[in-house]
């Protein structure tokens, strides 16, 4: 009997501190949305639909787990989704003049990382706001995007092997995000650059004094931005076979930044959680699909999932008052 | 007593502004020394200087009886000095050991270099308990503890990594009754093993007098007065600072 009320209490206990978790709410409302689309309509739970559903969530997941980095120690990258349009013309450009679609890939990645450097040293080297750095990237990034494509949408190139793994095939695009999750929550949790990320974000004088290289790590944050956010282009332009010069834009960033803030990455930076990006990007693909399932005007639905984004950060906010003892 | 750490005639300028006018002290193992003060008098400078974070003008500071030239705040740590400034420089939003082992995280081997989570935690739950802290467990986030507890936690990490010379900037500032009363145990038992020196900047005298052994008193970059804590008073103190704040005035 009195294992079997320890037990319990462990379980309790489990259950409770599960709740606790920023993730935990909006899982508890992704499952109850889940129910519901499927009940209004019963073609939420099909093969058909979860696959357009994992392509509505992977690319804001993707763009999430590096605004996840940039967030927690306090920058943000407006311009990702600019270069998310541009990775696939620098990778059919590097192709058109010979080089394999492969290497052409790696060319296109290196230059995303490339524009990362640029910001991160813009931001740091001349004491600029991420914010305004990334604006005026944003404009560039895009005029530097139409002058390339002169405005023309492309084809994506390369064989099947390629394409498939890259995109065409049913759930490579999830499958990437979530490999890119995995990876990401253990640099963040298990690596000395995760921690330093969140100590800066946290206490950025704390952090020059323990001797933190703090330029380094926020400037590495925003290579590896770019570089998803080039990465998540790529995968995109080869899942749908065409590439448009306005792609992705300031749309897809903000989902990524809202995926997680949602799943409980502070704007003001020192918290955050790579696996709350992801929850966070299941949540409002879920609410993106199942309203057009609905076939909800698409007016209306701007309506209900900015609502949504709304609310579900301000219940975050107060859930973590309510955990730190009104401390932050 | 062996003498840990010595300064001999140091000083230092701000432009126009002498902050240090050739102060002397020294400080021996199981010895704790106060230093009073009042704003602007050099103490900060003073021990800016001694934690390697400025260099002096003039004057030499000797580790074990060897003269030492600090280039940086690192270099001095590796001299054994550590020192735990007002802002404590604790992440609030990190747990307690990842606090104490920021910068010098301990990882698991293997070329992915990850985070040893349960070597940390052990150790510092080990290191919080050989210096008589409880908390009730080391996942707890910084954020979530008192004023003093911090204080705790800030003195713990300077000491596990073997410091021989503990430099504290006020560490009893704005700090109650009873959080003082843990950072005092904690200071004197740290003493009482002996193998440490301790200095702290202080500004109440009574309280300084009744923990340390030897006081000091900086005026305007020179040390106008030092004495056994035994053989003084906060009255003779107070005396001594209205003198001069007279003396001051008629000049």
């Amino acid at each position: 009997m009195v294992a079997e009320g320890a037990a319990r209490s462990s379980f309790a206990r489990r259950a409770h501190s599960f709740l606790l978790r920023p993730e935990a709410s909006v899982i508890v409302v992704s499952v109850a949305l889940v129910a519901y689309f499927e009940l209004a309509n019963r073609n939420f739970i099909t093969n058909a639909n979860l696959q357009t559903l994992s392509q509505f969530v992977a690319a804001p997941v993707i763009i999430a787990c590096g605004e996840i980095m940039l967030l927690i120690c306090r920058e943000i990258d407006l311009s990702v989704g600019q270069v998310f349009a541009l990775a696939p013309f620098l990778m059919e450009n590097v192709n058109d003049i010979g080089v394999p679609e492969p290497l052409a890939i790696v060319a296109a990645l290196l230059v995303c990382a490339l524009i990362g450097l640029v910001i991160g040293l813009i931001t740091i080297k001349l004491s600029i706001p991420s914010f305004i750095t990334t604006l005026g990237m944003l404009f560039l990034i895009t005029g530097l995007t139409l002058t390339i494509s002169r405005g023309y949408p492309a084809n994506t190139s390369g064989g099947p092997l390629l394409t498939g793994i890259m995109g065409t095939w049913a759930y490579s695009e999830i499958l990437w995000a979530l490999a890119i999750v995995a990876i990401m929550h253990v640099v963040l949790r298990h690596t000395r650059w995760g921690l330093h990320t969140i100590a800066i974000g946290g206490n950025i004088v704390a952090a020059a004094e323990a001797g933190i290289a703090i330029n380094r790590i926020k400037i590495g944050n925003f290579v590896l931005t770019s570089t998803l956010g080039g990465l998540t282009g790529l995968l995109e332009a080869f899942r749908v076979g065409s590439i448009d010069p306005l792609a992705g834009g300031s749309n897809i960033m903000f989902l990524g930044v809202a995926s997680g803030v949602i799943g409980g990455t502070a704007i003001a930076g020192g918290t955050g959680t790579i696996v709350g990006g992801l929850v966070g990007g299941i949540m409002l693909g879920v609410m993106q699909d199942g309203f057009t399932l609905q076939g909800i005007n698409a007016f209306t639905f701007d309506i209900i999932i900015g609502a949504a984004i709304l609310i579900a950060m301000a219940a975050n906010i107060h859930l973590a008052r309510l955990r730190g003892g009104g401390a932050r | 007593m062996t003498e840990a750490i010595r300064a001999e005639g140091l000083v230092k300028t701000f432009g126009n502004v002498v902050a240090l006018n050739g102060v002397s002290l020294s400080v021996a193992r199981g010895e704790m020394l106060g230093i009073l003060g009042d704003n602007g008098a050099g103490k900060s400078t003073l021990i800016k200087i001694l934690t390697g974070y400025h260099r002096p003008d003039a004057g030499q500071v000797y580790v074990d009886g060897k003269p030492v030239n600090f280039a940086s705040v690192d270099d001095a740590r590796a001299h054994g000095i550590e020192c735990v400034y007002q802002d404590l420089a604790l992440v609030n939003g990190l747990s307690i050991y990842h606090n104490m082992f920021l910068k010098r995280e301990l990882l698991w081997g293997g070329p992915l270099k990850l985070l040893n989570h349960r070597e940390m935690r052990r150790r510092a739950a080990a290191a919080l308990a050989e210096i008589g802290i409880a908390v009730a467990s080391v996942d707890l986030e910084v954020g979530a503890l008192s004023g003093g507890q911090r204080q705790a936690i800030a003195v713990a990490r300077a000491v596990s990594t073997n410091a021989r010379i503990l430099l504290l900037d006020e560490p009893l500032a704005a700090m109650g009754a009873r959080e003082a009363r843990l950072i005092i145990d904690l200071v004197e038992r740290l003493k009482s093993r002996g193998d440490i020196a301790i200095a702290m900047i202080a500004h109440n005298y009574a309280q300084t007098l009744e923990i340390c052994d030897r006081v000091i008193l900086v005026q305007h970059g020179e040390i106008t007065f030092e004495s056994p804590a035994g053989a003084t008073s906060a009255e003779e103190l107070l005396e001594i600072v209205r003198r001069e704040y007279r003396a001051a005035r008629a000049g």
